[in-house]
């Protein structure tokens, strides 16, 4: 009596919660993927602009980087539903993520672009190489190199963060754990399990990096 | 041919070049000496359009470098230039550093410009350096892939900006005897330099730079032997002890 409405975790959920892992890691995906290629556009831009340019990118940017991702979301799924353009969980979630993590991807790749002397773009004009090929050739590949591992602590954050689009009804990893612990009142084991997850994903990237850098250092 | 009519050119209010003239003829190798902000290396940048002019004209081979019209990359292609930083290229390795311009620029194959590539190693003497990258290597071996970057693109020109600055006393004779090399092959060249022996050694003519204008021009034995003017002989007086 009284424990009627709850029936304890079951193998039977594992289907359940590989929706959540499948949900997560695509959402991190999408969210890393298009961080990446506006980041490195947006990052290139500032790195090139004049003053003035940069002063109103810049305040984009740190406005983005500033607000909580929790606010942003439940800004941008109320104030576009109101609209009336009601979005999936998935997409509202996917742009603000997406731009979440361009915003600091762009400072990243600006680090990059500007860790490359001038002299050495210079030389490579010098050979005769276009603009857009010293660019291709000589800055993005030298400035990416430097900056990997500061890339991948920002993806790192962006997965873990993706949590946060369960507040909007996103089927991630939390949510369908939330909704697991509710019907089984098992938080402790679920809770650790999702834990557990993360860690297991974000570790080995972050040893990596860290391998890069020392790599990189000598 | 490389002709300088009167080139004026500044950095915002301060004129660094006041009026410069200068004739480079085919095979002939011509060195700029004089002090610091005197104004010798900003015209080797305005030459090779990297930096642009306020009046005047440059014409190499009868292309004006700075009329609207010249496609300036194209131009390049046909002036080699080293710099006193080396700038080699820290993500490739020697051979891919030598290799990338006549690739991307050239569009050669990458088989014969991997073969362009080496020969030109092979002659600073880099031959045995190939699959290095180039942060391994000393400023004197760096310089050299330098000049082999440049001249693996086959240029009619080399300009030199204070090539042997940079680099510790013991690896300056290295890259010199490489610019002699280079003279020996009849290549153009116009040397900014504070080797005042070298210069000496190498030159046909000589410019002794002095507050943006060409104070004293001639053969070595003018300029840097026998200097008529007072400034030359002041600055050769400090150069040389």
């Amino acid at each position: 009596m009284g424990n009627s409405f709850f029936t304890p975790l079951s193998w039977n959920d594992t289907g359940f919660i590989l929706t959540g892992v499948l949900n997560t890691v695509t959402i991190s995906l999408v969210a890393i993927i298009v961080g990446t290629l506006l980041g490195l556009a947006v990052g290139f831009i500032r790195a090139e602009a004049n003053r003035f340019t940069n002063i109103l990118l810049g305040g984009v940017l740190d406005a983005l980087r500033s607000v909580p991702l929790i606010i942003q979301l439940i800004l941008f799924s109320t104030y576009v539903g109101a609209i009336g353009h009601p979005l999936d969980p998935f997409v509202t979630g996917s742009i603000v993520l997406s731009l979440y993590s361009m915003a600091f991807m762009s400072e990243v790749f600006r680090g990059g672009f500007e860790s490359v002397h001038h002299s050495m773009a210079t030389a490579a004009r010098s050979l005769g190489m276009s603009y857009w090929q010293t660019v291709a050739y000589i800055r993005l590949p030298i400035g990416l190199r430097a900056v990997f591992p500061s890339w991948l602590g920002v993806a790192l954050s962006v997965i873990k963060d993706s949590a946060l689009v369960s507040v909007i009804g996103y089927m991630e990893l939390l949510r369908t754990s939330e909704q697991l612990i509710s019907r089984t009142q098992q938080p402790l084991e679920i809770l650790i399990g999702v834990g557990l997850f993360y860690f297991i994903v974000s570790y080995p990237l972050s040893l990596y990096g860290r391998y890069i850098e020392r790599k990189m250092a000598i | 041919m490389i002709q300088i009519q009167n080139v004026h050119k500044s950095f915002g209010s301060l004129e660094v070049l006041k009026g410069i003239n200068l004739e480079v003829n085919k095979g002939e190798v011509v060195s700029v000496i004089g002090g610091s902000g005197s104004g010798k290396s900003t015209l080797l940048y305005c030459i090779n359009a990297i930096e642009k002019i306020q009046q005047g004209r440059i014409i190499v081979d009868d292309i004006d470098v700075h009329a609207k019209s010249t496609n300036r990359d194209k131009l390049r292609q046909k002036l080699g230039m080293v710099f006193q930083q080396w700038n080699s290229f820290p993500h490739l390795t020697v051979l891919e550093n030598a290799s990338l311009a006549p690739r991307i620029v050239l569009k050669m194959g990458r088989k014969e410009a991997m073969e362009i590539a080496k020969k030109e190693l092979n002659h600073v003497g880099l031959g045995d350096k190939f699959d290095e990258y180039p942060t391994r290597m000393s400023g004197g071996q760096q310089q050299r892939l330098a000049i082999a970057r440049a001249l693996a693109m086959k240029p009619d020109y080399m300009l030199f900006d204070e090539v042997t600055s940079a680099l510790d006393p013991e690896l300056v004779g290295e890259v010199l005897d490489t610019l002699r090399m280079l003279r020996d092959d009849g290549m153009t060249m116009i040397c900014v330099t504070h080797e005042i022996a070298f210069a000496r050694e190498v030159s046909d003519k000589v410019a002794f730079f002095h507050q943006g204008v060409i104070e004293e021009i001639g053969t070595p034995e003018q300029v840097i032997v026998n200097p008529r003017k007072e400034a030359t002989q002041k600055f050769l007086s400090k150069v040389l002890h």
